[in-house]
C-alpha cells in the first residue's frame, strides 16, 4: 500500500454545524493522498488532521468500534445512511468504493427526533427511552437456570437472533421519508417476544414501546423498504409487520401499557 | 382506554389504512368485473345493474358503507401524512437517494389526492349524471317496463375522447396507488411472515396490473368501436 502511486483525491462535501442553536451549511474541503485502503473513517481523520494543523476546529462525527458492532457511526454519505456499501457501517466502508476525484456529500442523520448537537454528531437518546420502555425482560434473582430448560426450537432461536443483530445505529430512520422509527423498534420488540423469556411482558412491552416511539416523534411506517435497504444488519421488513400484529393482538386483549397493582402488593 | 390509544398511535392508524385499503382494493376488484359484463351485451349490463339497484336498503347500505370507507382511508392519509412531514424535520438532506423506495411508495399520498378527484367526477358522471343530466333520459324497455339502459350511457360517456383519454389516466394512477398499496396493506395489518413476503409482492403488482388492463378496457373499447350500440 504505496500512498504515492495509488492515492486518490476527493472533493468532500460535509455538513458543519456549531451546535443544535446554529444553522448549519455544507462546506467543501479538498483531500488529496488518500489510501484507496482507508476507512471511510480514516479518511475523516486524515481531514480532521489537516484543519487542526491550519488551526481550524474538527469535524465532529460519532464513532466507537470501527468494526460495525457499536452502532455509533451515523453517516449519510452521497443521499445513503451508512453510503453505498450495502450491509455494512460506514466505518467498515473502504474508499476504495469511490471514484477517484469523486465528490463525497456527508450529513447527519435527519429527523426531528434525532437533532444534530454538532457537524454530523445526533442526539439519538430518543432511541434509550425507546428500550428503557420496554426493550428489556424483568428477570428475578436467584440461581442461574440450566440452558437447556426452556425448549426452544431451532427456527424461532435464529429469528430472534436475526431480530437481535440491531445495533441500534438508526440508519433506518435516516433512510425513511417519513423518519419512522419501526424497523429499531420492531427488532428491539421481536428478539424478547419471540423467546420464552420474553413473552411474559410482550403485550405491555409492544404496548409502551409503540406509545414511546411515537411521543418521540418518529413517523409511522409506509413500507417503502428504505429501512431494509440500509439496515447495516440486513434486519428484515418482515419484523414491522409481526410487530403490527403484536400490536393489534395486545389492543384486541385490551392489555394494559402499565401493570396494575394487586392485592396484597407485587 | 385502549380504543383511544390505538387511534392515536401511527400503528393503530396504518393498521386502519390497511384494513380500509384493503376493503377499497376489493371494491376495486368486484366494481370491475361488473363493468367487464359490458362485453357481454347490452342484456347482460343492464339485468346486472337492474339487479344492483333492486333494493333502495341494500344499494344504499352499501354506499354508506363504503363512504365511510373510503373516508376513513382519508383520513388516516391525512393524519399520517401531516406527523410524517413533521418527523422528518426542518431541515431536508442535500442528498436523498430514497434507498429500496419504489416511486409508487414514495408518491401515495399525490397518487390518492389524484384518485380521490378522480372519485368525485366518475360519480358526478356516472352516478348522480350531474356533468350530462341527458344521461337520465337513457331507458330501454325490458319486460313490458322501462329501465335505465346502463349500456347506453356508458357507451354515450366514453365516445368524447377527452372523457375516455381522462378515465384511461385514472385508472392508471389506481393501479399505480394499488401497485405499492396492496402489498404494503398485509403488511400494516401485520399479515405478512418471511414466508408469504414475495407472494404477497407479486399479488400485489399482478392485481395492480390486471385493475388497470380490466378498467382501462371498457373506455378503450367504446373509443375503438368495439362495443356500440
Ligand atoms: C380516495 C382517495 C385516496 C387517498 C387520499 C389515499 C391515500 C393513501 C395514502 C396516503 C396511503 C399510504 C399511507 C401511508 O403513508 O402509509 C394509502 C395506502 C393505500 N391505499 Fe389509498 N388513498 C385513496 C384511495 C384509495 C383507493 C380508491 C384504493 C383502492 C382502490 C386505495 C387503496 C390503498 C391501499 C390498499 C393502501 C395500502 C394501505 C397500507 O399501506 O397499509 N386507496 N392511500
Ligand atoms: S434496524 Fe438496522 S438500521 Fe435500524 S437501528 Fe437497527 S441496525 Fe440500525
Ligand atoms: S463505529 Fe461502531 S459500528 Fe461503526
Amino acid at each position: 500500500m504505496s500512498t504515492t502511486s495509488n492515492s486518490m483525491t476527493f472533493n468532500i462535501r460535509i455538513w458543519r454545524q456549531k451546535n443544535a442553536q446554529t444553522p448549519g451549511k455544507l462546506v467543501e474541503y479538498k483531500l488529496d493522498g488518500i489510501s484507496p485502503d482507508m476507512s471511510f473513517l480514516e479518511m475523516l481523520d486524515q481531514l480532521n488532521e489537516r484543519l487542526y494543523a491550519k488551526g481550524e476546529e474538527p469535524v465532529a462525527f460519532d464513532h466507537d468500534c470501527r468494526e460495525g458492532i457499536c452502532g455509533m457511526c451515523s453517516l449519510n454519505v452521497n443521499g445513503i445512511p451508512h453510503g453505498p456499501d450495502s450491509q455494512v457501517t460506514i466505518c467498515q466502508t473502504h474508499m476504495r468504493i469511490f471514484k477517484d476525484g469523486q465528490t463525497i456529500t456527508i450529513e447527519p442523520w435527519r429527523s426531528t427526533a434525532f437533532p444534530v448537537i454538532k457537524d454530523c454528531v445526533v442526539n439519538r437518546s430518543a432511541f434509550d427511552r425507546i428500550i428503557q420502555a420496554g426493550g428489556f425482560v424483568s428477570v428475578n434473582t436467584g440461581g442461574t437456570p440450566d440452558a437447556n430448560a426452556l425448549p426452544i426450537s431451532k427456527e424461532i432461536a435464529d429469528l430472534a437472533m436475526d431480530a437481535a443483530a440491531c445495533i441500534g445505529c438508526g440508519a433506518c430512520v435516516a433512510a425513511c421519508k417519513n423518519s419512522s422509527a419501526l424497523l429499531f423498534v420492531s427488532a428491539k420488540a421481536s428478539q424478547l417476544n419471540l423467546l420464552p423469556q420474553g413473552k411474559a411482558e410482550k403485550d405491555r412491552r409492544v404496548l409502551k414501546m409503540v406509545e414511546t416511539m411515537d411521543a418521540e416523534g418518529f413517523g409511522a411506517c409506509t413500507n417503502t423498504n428504505s429501512c431494509e435497504a440500509v439496515c447495516p444488519k440486513g434486519i428484515p421488513v418482515t419484523f414491522i409487520a409481526q410487530l403490527n400484529r403484536d400490536y393489534a393482538w395486545a389492543m384486541l386483549k385490551g392489555a394494559a401499557a402499565e401493570p396494575k397493582a394487586t392485592v396484597g402488593g407485587a | 382506554m385502549p380504543l383511544i390509544k390505538f387511534l392515536r398511535s401511527t400503528v393503530g392508524l396504518k393498521i386502519i389504512m390497511g384494513l380500509t385499503g384493503a376493503a377499497l382494493f376489493a371494491f376495486t376488484v368486484i366494481h370491475m368485473v361488473g363493468n367487464l359484463q359490458i362485453f357481454l351485451g347490452q342484456e347482460a349490463l343492464n339485468n346486472y345493474a337492474q339487479m344492483l339497484h333492486a333494493s333502495d336498503e341494500v344499494i344504499w347500505g352499501f354506499r354508506l358503507g363504503l363512504g365511510a370507507v373510503a373516508a376513513l382511508h382519508i383520513l388516516c392519509a391525512v393524519v399520517l401524512t401531516i406527523r410524517n412531514r413533521a418527523a422528518r424535520g426542518k431541515e431536508s438532506y442535500a442528498e436523498y437517494a430514497a434507498p429500496g423506495a419504489s416511486l409508487a411508495s414514495r408518491t401515495m399520498a399525490v397518487s390518492g389526492v389524484i384518485v380521490a378527484a378522480f372519485i368525485i367526477f366518475h360519480l358526478l358522471h356516472f352516478t348522480t349524471q350531474t356533468i350530462d343530466p341527458s344521461f337520465k333520459e337513457l331507458t330501454e324497455i325490458h319486460k313490458g317496463a322501462e329501465r335505465h339502459d346502463v349500456y347506453a350511457m356508458v357507451i354515450k360517456g366514453f365516445s368524447v375522447t377527452w372523457v375516455s383519454v381522462f378515465y384511461i389516466i385514472s385508472v392508471a394512477l389506481v393501479s399505480f396507488h394499488l401497485s405499492h398499496g396492496i402489498a404494503s396493506c398485509f403488511r400494516s395489518m401485520g399479515l405478512t411472515n418471511p414466508a408469504y413476503r414475495e407472494v404477497q409482492e407479486w399479488f400485489g403488482l399482478a392485481f395492480a396490473i390486471i385493475i388497470f388492463v380490466g378498467m382501462a378496457a371498457v373506455p378503450a373499447a367504446v373509443l375503438l368501436g368495439l362495443v356500440k350500440l
